[in-house]
């Protein structure tokens, strides 16, 4: 059981996707602005890598290895588009703000990267755990990063504007984005030569 | 015989980093005294609080990861002033102090110090401001020239110049007024006759060497005139030099020896591209001004024209 936890966890710290992989910063730059965004986008990326790896890990030995990328991303195709029709159907103003970063989770290179490297050859359960802490581990990155963005960057905490404080636009234009990023992984490589 | 083995460079000189960033922060002194009496008692403020908060910050991160510290050096000192000196002089005081951080922090320090940054802190730090908090830092106020009315501040905002001209308004401002400083600009740009007696004094003490700001200047002239707004060869070139931060940032910011070419030839290709980019802004950009992103991007490509203007090795 020890073992099975091991797997979800991995994903949140250890092996954090956007700090540590580095996988998957386009959406992460993109998005990124408000809490909101980050929260949407986490979801959302969290279910396809869930379901994807599920889904591989039981294609997986019936899928020609010359082929297999394609049919990896049928998979996550498929996946992705339930997402994108569930949102436009019950959070309109979330998918419209998301904009085209919903469809391209398909390219995320998360979601990939798991199912090239670690659901087409781990056990079943094993690879919907580790869909599960990859994808919380990418939606706390995002959270992180877009509380840091919307809070100093527009002024704005969950769309409740912060009384006498001017925000730094800079921070919620791109290059915002890319300093934050920047800096928070630079903060955290500093922790981890601090511990080991 | 005494034999003494030593590193390269054997030709010693007795300048030191010290001496010079002493030398050209004292070179800045008659722009920032017509800074200050055109613009009252809040310019000074402003000057002092981006200096102190840039020597602050300094040592302040120099303690926190334990380095040496080397404020005296006068680097930081000359970020911050050079900082002040392109802000408008009614931005609120804590403008200056959020600028200065972001230069030494962000610009420099995060680098590794002192002849590692990428950028021209100072600079940097201008840009950083003028995106987060543009309302600020286009608003410029009418110079109010009396030496009596010192505590005076009236903020009477006017545009300056170069934007006036964007917005095709008439400008009013004779070349006259334009080269003694009596417009509506940063601190430390609009004086332009203090300007050149600072760059005078560093040019004399051979700090700093013509190739770049004549380059970029002249390109900058050249470039406005044949592509002048009612037809080819009609452009007003001497206002195009006069107005903005052209003579500040081609004296005092595009020579920065961090950030500029090494060679005679780099310099002269780094003063050509500062120019063309300053001037392509200016006439067809949405800025009015264009020299803080033209040095900040000539910054960039300095290791490449680095790469490229190697000296010939003597005999090969």
């Amino acid at each position: 059981m020890k073992n099975k936890f091991k797997e979800f966890l991995k994903g949140l710290i250890k092996e954090n996707p956007t700090f540590v992989l580095m996988l998957g910063l386009c959406p992460t730059l993109a998005i990124s602005t408000t809490i909101k965004n980050g929260l949407g986008m986490g979801v959302a990326t969290t279910f396809v890598l869930i379901g994807s790896n599920a889904m591989i890990n039981l294609i997986r030995k019936i899928v020609p290895d010359k082929i297999r990328i394609p049919c990896f991303i049928v998979v996550i195709a498929s996946f992705v588009t339930i997402v994108e029709l569930i949102m436009k159907a019950y959070v309109p103003i979330l998918d419209r703000a998301l904009g085209i970063y919903i469809p391209l989770i398909v390219v995320n290179c998360i979601v990939l990267a798991r199912a090239e490297a670690f659901a087409s050859k781990e056990t079943f359960l094993n690879s919907i755990l580790d869909g599960l802490g990859m994808g919380c581990g990418f939606t706390l990155a995002l959270l992180l990063i877009s509380t840091i963005r919307e809070t100093l960057g527009m002024g704005t905490f969950f769309d409740y504007k912060i009384k006498g404080f001017e925000p730094i636009f800079l921070l919620s234009l791109p290059s915002g984005a890319l300093l934050i990023i920047g800096l928070l992984l630079g903060f955290f490589n500093f922790l981890k030569e601090k511990k080991g | 015989m005494k034999f003494i083995v030593s590193h390269s460079p054997h030709i010693q000189k007795k300048e030191t980093i010290q001496k010079i960033m002493w030398s050209v922060s004292f070179s800045l002194i008659p722009a920032g005294i017509a800074g200050i009496l055109f613009f009252g008692y809040h310019a000074l403020l402003i000057i002092f609080l981006g200096t102190f908060t840039a020597v602050f910050t300094e040592a302040f991160i120099q303690i926190l990861t334990r380095q040496k510290i080397t404020i005296k050096d006068g680097s930081a000192f000359l970020t911050g002033l050079l900082l002040a000196y392109n802000l408008p002089p009614s931005v609120p005081f804590w403008i200056p102090i959020v600028g200065s951080f972001f230069s030494i922090a962000l610009g420099k320090q995060i680098f590794g110090g002192l002849g590692q940054n990428i950028v021209n802190p100072a600079l940097l730090g201008r840009v950083f401001l003028l995106a987060s908090w543009p309302k600020y830092m286009t608003t410029f106020v009418k110079p109010n020239f009396n030496l009596f009315n010192f505590f005076k501040f009236d903020a009477i905002t006017a545009p300056t110049p170069l934007s006036l001209l964007k917005e095709a308004k008439p400008i009013g401002v004779t070349y006259l007024d334009l080269f003694l400083g009596n417009r509506g600009g940063c601190i430390g740009e609009v004086c332009i006759i203090a300007l050149l007696l600072g760059a005078l004094y560093l040019l004399i003490k051979k700090y700093i060497y013509l190739y770049i700001p004549l380059t970029y200047i002249g390109t900058v002239g050249i470039f406005t005139y044949i592509f002048g707004p009612s037809g080819f060869f009609k452009g007003d070139w001497l206002f195009h030099i006069l107005s903005g931060g052209l003579i500040l940032g081609a004296f005092f910011m595009a020579t920065d020896y961090v950030t500029s070419p090494l060679t005679t030839k780099g310099q002269i290709i780094f003063g050509i591209g500062c120019g063309i980019i300053t001037s392509v802004i200016r006439l067809w950009g949405g800025y009015p001004e264009g020299v803080s992103y033209a040095i900040l991007i000539m910054n960039l490509s300095t290791p490449l024209i680095d790469r490229y203007t190697k000296s010939k090795i003597f005999g090969k």
